[in-house]
């Protein structure tokens, strides 16, 4: 019997099509690899974020949120996204309103104002839940030929893939999860343990915006306990804590200069982009090489010492 | 004994607690203290932000809870949800107490700009510099995403979302306690 064809709404957010268009590219051109169709979700607006929006005003969070999944609804695919905000906000908006009907009703009333509804018809995946679940670990394991045994990656599953676990996928474990660890060593590479691994980037509840510093010295604490161990790159699937660990590796650099020694230099890495480079891709159609001659732009932090560790094997 | 005033007792005002009952948080009246909140707090180890303390004030209703700057410093990590041993929400809990601060006035400015920045564009990162197109189109995707930037009639969407649901009248009380805080300087 022929495996039905795996199809998604792509549901983009603001970092990644806005600040690390390189990470769409990946996604876009591995799932066209694996043979994952992905529909557009036109008009979608931020998720809204779950920790700056959703801590102003709950109504707000719930009626936009159900907005954006009314897209989905209308391709009639279930949602498919790559950042641990986006898929903290759809995903539990989802779960609410498909299971509480006075929250439901409320956001319906005002999603008719704009001839919108609400049908509770489709689920929300997160990327790392689509490859290991949906296609399948073993399966992606056949599509990774390639191998990387000489690179050590230092993992960042960051908060909201894991937590709150009442309604993820990973039957409830937050304390000691391995499902990133196995999608990045079917590629060879190997994730090395290091202090506190699941710690917040610092990023997220709208600190970053709050409190620039305190959330610089959550990162900073993040790299620290990683070049501790000896890592080459720094694996995330959330352009968030991207940003926050690439971006912020720049900031904590120089806001913490007198206490970090040397400057922090760990290449932040997102999983489609070293997936796609084991499935034998060309770097170019992974975002790994950079054409434009624009300055100010991601990645901050030079990515060239993990090219040079792919190179051996390439 | 003389410390061992009662007046403070008898302060206690329960609008905050019974908000909190009301929005189906009832379960915080199960704390029992413990401070495996606190302990698991990763702000916890570097600011003052003591995640116990807030659920106590919260249940005895002390306004200052809703006030304080360290009402904002959680990362909402979920660490004390998971951990909680009586089972309270407490990561959604500080959000309903952030929307409780936030109804009252107590919204930081750079958190007001993203509220703007939301209402005009849809995005809460929006494209605001060309250079951003031009990367995009480096990396061979759209030069401006499907999203609410390809639509203009999306972003009025959402603006009409936000004014059903109140918001944009928090925005704007949010400009003016920003002109009285300047007078009164001045």
């Amino acid at each position: 019997m022929p495996e039905k064809k795996l199809k998604y709404s792509f549901y983009l957010g603001c970092v990644i099509p806005n600040r690390y268009p390189f990470i769409e590219q990946s996604v876009r051109n591995v799932f066209k690899e694996l043979g994952i169709g992905l529909i557009d979700m036109q008009g979608a607006s931020c998720c809204p974020a779950p920790g700056v929006f959703r801590g102003f005003s709950i109504p707000l969070w719930l009626v936009v949120g159900a907005r954006n999944i009314s897209i989905a609804e209308e391709n009639g695919a279930d949602i498919v996204l790559m950042c641990n905000g986006c898929y903290a906000t759809l995903l539990e908006v989802n779960v609410m309103l498909k299971h509480d009907k006075k929250k439901r009703d409320m956001v319906n009333e005002h999603l008719a104002k704009i001839g919108r509804e609400f049908k509770g018809t489709i689920e929300v995946k997160h990327i790392i839940d689509v490859l290991y679940y949906d296609f399948g670990l073993d399966k992606l394991k056949d599509y990774t030929n390639i191998k990387f045994p000489n690179l050590r990656v230092g993992v960042h599953y960051g908060c909201h893939i894991l937590k709150d676990s009442t309604h993820r996928p990973w039957h409830g474990e937050s304390e000691d999860p391995r499902f990133f660890e196995e999608l990045i060593e079917i590629t060879g590479a190997k994730c090395i343990d290091y202090k506190d691994r699941l710690m917040c980037c610092g990023a997220g509840g709208a600190v970053r915006t709050a409190s620039l510093e305190v959330s610089l010295d959550y990162t900073r604490e993040k790299l620290e306990n990683m070049r501790n161990v000896g890592v080459d790159c720094c694996m995330v699937c959330c352009p968030f804590c991207h940003l926050q660990l690439d971006l912020g590796q720049v900031q904590v650099n120089e806001t913490f200069k007198d206490i970090i020694g040397e400057p922090y230099k760990i290449p932040i890495i997102y999983y489609t982009q070293l997936l796609g480079l084991s499935m034998g891709m060309n770097p170019r159609e992974l975002g790994l090489v950079a054409t434009h001659k624009l300055a100010g732009v991601p990645p901050f932090i030079p990515i060239k010492s993990f090219m040079d560790k792919i190179k051996e094997h390439i | 004994m003389e410390d061992l005033k009662s007046d403070r007792i008898l302060e206690i005002k329960d609008d905050i607690s019974d908000e909190l009952r009301k929005a189906g948080y009832a379960e915080i009246g199960a704390c029992i203290q413990c401070g495996n909140c606190t302990a698991s707090c990763p702000s916890g180890r570097r600011t003052a932000m003591r995640t116990r303390s807030i659920v106590r004030e919260a249940l005895l209703g002390l306004d200052e809870v809703l006030s304080d700057k360290e009402l904002w410093l959680c990362t909402t990590c979920y660490t004390c949800f998971e951990r909680c041993p009586r089972n309270i929400p407490i990561t959604d809990i500080i959000i309903f107490l952030r929307n409780l601060a936030v109804q009252r006035g107590h919204i930081l400015p750079n958190h007001l700009n993203l509220c703007r920045m939301f209402y005009d564009t849809g995005h809460g990162v929006p494209i605001n510099d060309e250079k951003w197109n031009i990367m995009r189109e480096s990396y061979g995707v759209s030069r401006v995403p499907p999203t609410v930037h390809a639509h203009p009639k999306a972003v009025k969407e959402v603006q009409e979302l936000i004014s059903c649901v109140g918001f944009d009248k928090t925005i704007a009380w949010g400009k003016y306690a920003k002109k009285e805080e300047k007078a009164e300087k001045k």
